[in-house]
């Protein structure tokens, strides 16, 4: 390098740190001996310890775990069917209307969908005995509801890029239509469910607005729990909390990286053959 | 003609209509297809024949690929049927037609391997696992990828994902391989190697095929014949030297090659040849061939550029030549394309072997005659 400082690293530098420092700064205090989140009084590991022991808040991280799961499995397989009937399945009537009914949730402000969300279950539950009361169910449902919308966002992209003749081929070749949904979009598609399933997973993870209305006694999710216990007063406890997040989400993102580029070095090596026959080098 | 014969064509007429009868493959019968209001392909009529290659040769929309879809099971025709060999297979779905399909993106399956996308159509005819294995062998020899078995299609040059599709489509022995575009995918260079390669498999395998194009050249090289369409009609039928030779209309003679086009009337009628009278040229134009109709009809010739011939010296005859200056030259390497503007201010093509390799014998402004013979003119309507 010529020049060590360019102008264009001091903005990368600049980016950043603006970017990372509060959590550097946040994952620094979660060793903080003090009992205030503001004052440094020496190194210690006790808030870990204490966090391993609030009965409440592993529930409600077990919790929100569970419905994020849920919720993304069922967002992918609503949402796909949403992106294919949209795109492989022409013009029929009412489809613009159709495609932004669709995509409505991703624009709509998150109070508006929680309390109609609430007044639906509430007039259900008095119509038809179902749901008997708020809990995990309607939360599920609720974040369906939203998640759905984001996946089918994802997967209409993915479907409309893909080559119709390969569709054609594989049925030319003999597949019926099921199969050829089955052994030939799926797979090619694959990258794109999994990445609106992490999309999905982690809205429902974060969501706070729509599962305060939705949710009952019982079925607290963690950013619940965590906006309750800041509204009086933060606590190192949450500190440590973010951090082990953040930790969690790196090694995730690592492993990802890492099988990532074991293929693609695969790929390559599979790309230098010793021999090229003549006449087939096209 | 004595007697003999005349007894000797009657048989051979019966012999070939008898070869004939037992050789249609597919019989396409007044087949039209709609979009709505547009209309796409208009009251089709064609045979095609057992074990040859038939290309339909159309600029873009003249409704050749809806037709090659229609055979394929992807559109059902408006009108009209599809008989393959007598039988009717309109409602018959894609995927229970004997007719496989070579896309012109050539559609391989992205997340399957060269074995595994030439094996798929076999698959679905859940045959035992050791015959797909011979027939995949088989088929990847035929095309020359064996080392390439395992790999999958991002990592394949152009040329061998071709390679990979012809042999996908070929894989469960269709009765009709239908071809789409086959070398619009590939640059030029590879495309004329790959043309002849592929009629070679084509060939070996023995399959009845008809393959789409607008690149003439293309259908010129591999079909044994072509048919010419505009705007959902078939235009003319015929081998490749039949259509550039004998071109029926202004369409064929201008879409395939370059062509010289004079405008004239009739002026005198003979039985085997007819004296034609252009605006455009001073001297007559004498074609010996007769034709039918009537009198002093309005007619175009149409003169292939290759058939014109230049000169510096003034010819003898009274027909057939032309007095000008060379407007233009375009030096193509093999051959040189001289543009020769006439007195009456018509250009005329004229197409030049470059033999000698040092003289240049025509420059730019020269004042040339061009001259043809009796026989490279053809009357049209």
């Amino acid at each position: 390098m010529a020049k060590r400082f360019s102008f264009s690293t001091a903005v990368m530098v600049l980016g950043l740190v603006f970017l990372y420092l509060p959590m550097l700064i946040m994952v620094i205090y979660s060793f903080n001996e003090s009992r205030l989140v503001t004052v440094w009084g020496g190194f210690s590991t006790k808030w870990y310890l204490e966090l391993l022991r609030d009965e409440q808040l592993l529930a409600a991280i077990w919790m929100s775990l569970r419905i994020a799961f849920m919720s993304a499995t069922m967002a992918v397989v609503l949402g796909t069917l949403a992106a294919f009937v949209m795109v492989r399945f022409g013009r029929f009537r009412g489809h613009t209307l159709f495609g932004g009914m669709i995509t409505a949730p991703l624009v709509m402000p998150e109070v508006i969908t929680g309390l109609s969300l609430l007044l639906l279950f509430v007039s259900m539950g008095q119509m038809i005995g179902f749901p008997t009361d708020r809990g995990m169910t309607t939360v599920w449902i609720a974040h369906t509801t939203f998640c759905t919308a984001y996946v089918a966002v994802v997967v209409n992209a993915r479907l409309r890029e893909m080559d119709i003749s390969i569709e054609e081929a594989a049925m030319d070749l003999g597949a019926p239509p099921v199969k050829v949904f089955f052994v030939i979009i799926l797979p090619i598609i694959l990258p794109a469910l999994l990445s609106g399933w992490l999309l999905a997973f982690t809205l429902s993870l974060d969501d706070l607005v729509i599962a305060s209305f939705v949710s009952g006694p019982g079925s607290t999710t963690l950013p619940m729990v965590v906006f309750s216990s800041v509204r009086l007063g933060v606590s190192p406890k949450i500190n440590a909390l973010a951090t082990l997040i953040i930790l969690t989400v790196s090694l995730f993102v690592f492993i990802a990286w890492w099988f990532a580029r074991r293929v693609e070095q695969r790929a390559q090596q599979q790309l230098d053959p010793p021999e090229q026959p003549a006449g087939a080098s096209g | 003609m004595g007697v003999h014969g005349v007894t000797t064509a009657v048989l051979d007429f019966e012999a070939e209509l008898k070869a004939a009868a037992g050789k249609t493959l597919i019989s396409i019968q007044n087949v039209s297809k709609a979009f709505g209001e547009a209309v796409a392909v208009r009251d089709f009529c064609l045979n095609i024949e057992k074990g040859e290659i038939f290309a339909l040769l159309g600029g873009s929309g003249c409704g050749k690929s809806t037709l090659l879809r229609m055979l394929a099971g992807f559109e059902e025709p408006t009108s009209g049927a599809i008989l393959l060999e007598g039988e009717d297979v309109s409602g018959i779905t894609p995927h229970r037609r004997p007719f496989n399909m070579m896309f012109q993106s050539y559609a391989l399956f992205p997340h399957m391997t060269v074995a595994g996308n030439i094996a798929f159509g076999l698959k679905q005819e859940s045959l035992p696992k050791r015959e797909i294995e011979q027939r995949v062998d088989e088929l990847l020899a035929l095309v020359h990828m064996e080392p390439y078995r395992n790999r999958k299609p991002h990592q394949l040059s152009g040329g061998q994902r071709q390679r990979v599709a012809l042999a996908r489509s070929l894989a469960k022995r269709p009765q009709l391989l239908l071809l789409d575009e086959p070398m619009g995918a590939l640059d030029k260079k590879l495309r004329s190697q790959m043309q002849l390669e592929v009629v070679d498999i084509l060939k070996q395998v023995g399959v009845t095929c008809v393959m789409v194009t607008h690149d003439q050249e293309e259908a010129m090289t591999m079909a044994d014949r072509i048919g010419i369409m505009n705007q959902g009609e078939l235009v003319q039928v015929g081998t490749p030297h039949d259509i550039y030779e004998y071109p029926n209309s202004r369409y064929t003679a201008e879409f395939v090659g370059s062509v010289n086009l004079f405008e004239g009337r009739v002026e005198q009628e003979e039985p085997d040849a007819v004296l034609i009278r252009s605006p455009q040229l001073q001297q007559l134009i004498h074609v010996d061939h007769g034709i039918t109709g009537p009198g002093h009809q309005q007619v175009a010739v149409a003169l292939r550029p290759e058939k014109v011939l230049l000169s510096k010296v003034r010819p003898e005859k009274a027909y057939n030549w032309a007095a000008g200056t060379i407007a233009d030259i375009a030096y193509m390497g093999g051959h040189s394309v001289y543009h020769v503007q006439l007195d009456s201010g018509m250009r005329v093509l004229a197409v030049r072997s470059n033999i000698e390799r040092r003289e240049v014998r025509y420059r730019l402004h020269d004042p040339v005659f061009i001259q043809w013979n009796a026989d490279s003119g053809v009357v049209l309507e």
